[in-house]
């Protein structure tokens, strides 16, 4: 049975370990709420650049012969690149793991299906997990740390990346895994296809608007510069809503912690009291014995 | 009273300007166009330069923008830029800042010796320059 200095110690220090999970979960709802905004903000953008999207690829057709490769694909699926975007930071509950987890799971199904597989890490937490099973296989990782806000410029250098080796030939299809903000207590862990881009269904009404586009210049050389910059929007959409999710894990999780830790202190106080009374009733019957012998 | 019709201008980081417009001038690659409602559909890239937007009420408002497509439809028109600003917030700094882009750009196809890119990223730098009297108030 532990001391009476010892139980107050415990609690002292639990009750500080309470205030910094306090105080990280507010500031994860602070920044959660500008994560958020901002991955509301960059919502438009990516549902026109789908449109756009979806209009050329209508406008091109089926003819996939002449398209460029970005958006046909090279035509094989041998060699995989999974581009894992994880934080840089711990103590956001199941975030990082879950991501990680599900790019694991990937990829040893298409390392048992006999693919080629490489994995470029967004974040280092994710690669830390990750780097024990697949290090030989891994890419140099994505350092985001001293990024305070993901802009696009950042989106922008990892597409330059992937773009490069794709024009290099060193992969045919590279999918992104990245964690979907739903609410502060649900994030779900995505996997999406960016190359070649998986175009979304063109709806009735866009695809008899299409027919009469005018191009200017002509729709491959559109084509060109669209590609490239619909894997970078995907790319920044993905790091935003990642942003909104870990602090939204995060905050939930210290939630949780602090909670824990008003549970503790509620149970070591009860601990101390019971102590401290049986070493007053211990007290009062050695009184009583010592006057009783008299 | 001119017909109006919706433009929405839109950055990867927001929504800059969403409503009915009445006129709408765009930076295209070949060559800037001026759009009223009821143009023909057309899908153009832009090259950087000014989009200015007269609204229904008669404002006025001009932007930066930088890279990027404008999907022109009958009624609506919608200006994709990779980077767009309002033009009086455009700064010394940022402008400065947008230099430096294309010249590190220039410089990387440069030692590539990537010679189509290299010119693509030559004509962008002059197109800069040529802008800046129009952008940057003396």
């Amino acid at each position: 049975m532990a001391s009476l200095k010892d139980l107050r110690n415990r609690i002292v220090s639990v009750k500080a370990t309470q205030k910094i999970t306090k105080a990280m979960q507010m500031v994860a709802a602070a920044k959660l709420r500008r994560a958020q905004t901002a991955a509301e903000a960059a919502r438009p953008y990516s549902q026109r650049m789908d449109a756009v999207m979806a209009n050329i690829a209508g406008a091109i057709g089926d003819d996939k012969s002449s398209a460029p490769k970005l958006l046909a694909g090279t035509g094989s699926d041998q060699t995989h690149l999974l581009i894992i975007a994880t934080a840089e930071r711990g103590l956001c509950g199941g975030f990082n793991s879950s991501i990680a987890r599900l790019g694991r799971d990937h990829a040893r199904e298409l390392m048992a299906a006999g693919k080629t597989v490489k994995i470029l890490c967004v974040g280092k937490k994710g690669a830390d997990v990750l780097r024990s099973e697949f290090d030989d296989i891994m890419l140099p990782l994505v350092d985001l740390r001293e990024v305070k806000n993901v802009g696009y410029n950042n989106a922008s250098d990892i597409a330059h990346q992937v773009l490069a080796m794709f024009s290099a030939e060193e992969f045919d299809v590279a999918t992104l895994f990245y964690s979907e903000f739903q609410s502060v207590i649900s994030q779900v862990p995505t996997a999406q296809q960016i190359i070649p881009p998986s175009i979304p269904e063109v709806e009735e009404e866009a695809d008899s608007a299409s027919t009469f586009y005018d191009y200017e210049p002509d729709e491959n050389e559109i084509l060109a510069d669209l590609l490239p910059s619909n894997v970078t929007v995907q790319i920044f959409r993905a790091l935003l809503e990642n942003a909104a999710s870990e602090q939204g894990a995060r905050m939930s999780a210290m939630d949780n912690a602090t909670r824990n830790a008003g549970e503790m202190i509620d149970k070591l106080t009860r601990d101390f009291n019971r102590q401290r009374q049986a070493q007053i009733t211990t007290e009062l019957i050695e009184i009583i014995a010592g006057a009783e012998a008299l | 009273m001119a017909e109006n019709f919706t433009f929405e201008l839109v950055s990867p980081e927001s929504l800059l300007l969403s409503g009915e417009a009445e006129m709408v001038t765009i930076p295209g690659v070949e060559g800037d166009m001026g759009v009223l409602a009821k143009h023909a559909a057309v899908m153009t890239s832009l090259r950087p330069g000014l989009v200015g937007v007269t609204m229904g009420d008669g404002s006025q408002s001009a932007y930066f923008v930088r890279g990027g497509f404008a999907d022109i439809t009958p009624t609506s028109v919608t200006v994709l830029a990779e980077y767009a600003v309002p033009k009086e917030d455009m700064t010394k700094e940022l402008w400065e800042e947008q230099k430096r882009i294309a010249q590190e750009e220039y410089d990387l196809h440069h030692a590539a010796g990537d010679e189509e890119k290299r010119l693509a990223a030559r004509s962008y730098l002059d197109q800069l320059n040529h802008l800046e009297p129009v952008v940057l108030p003396a």
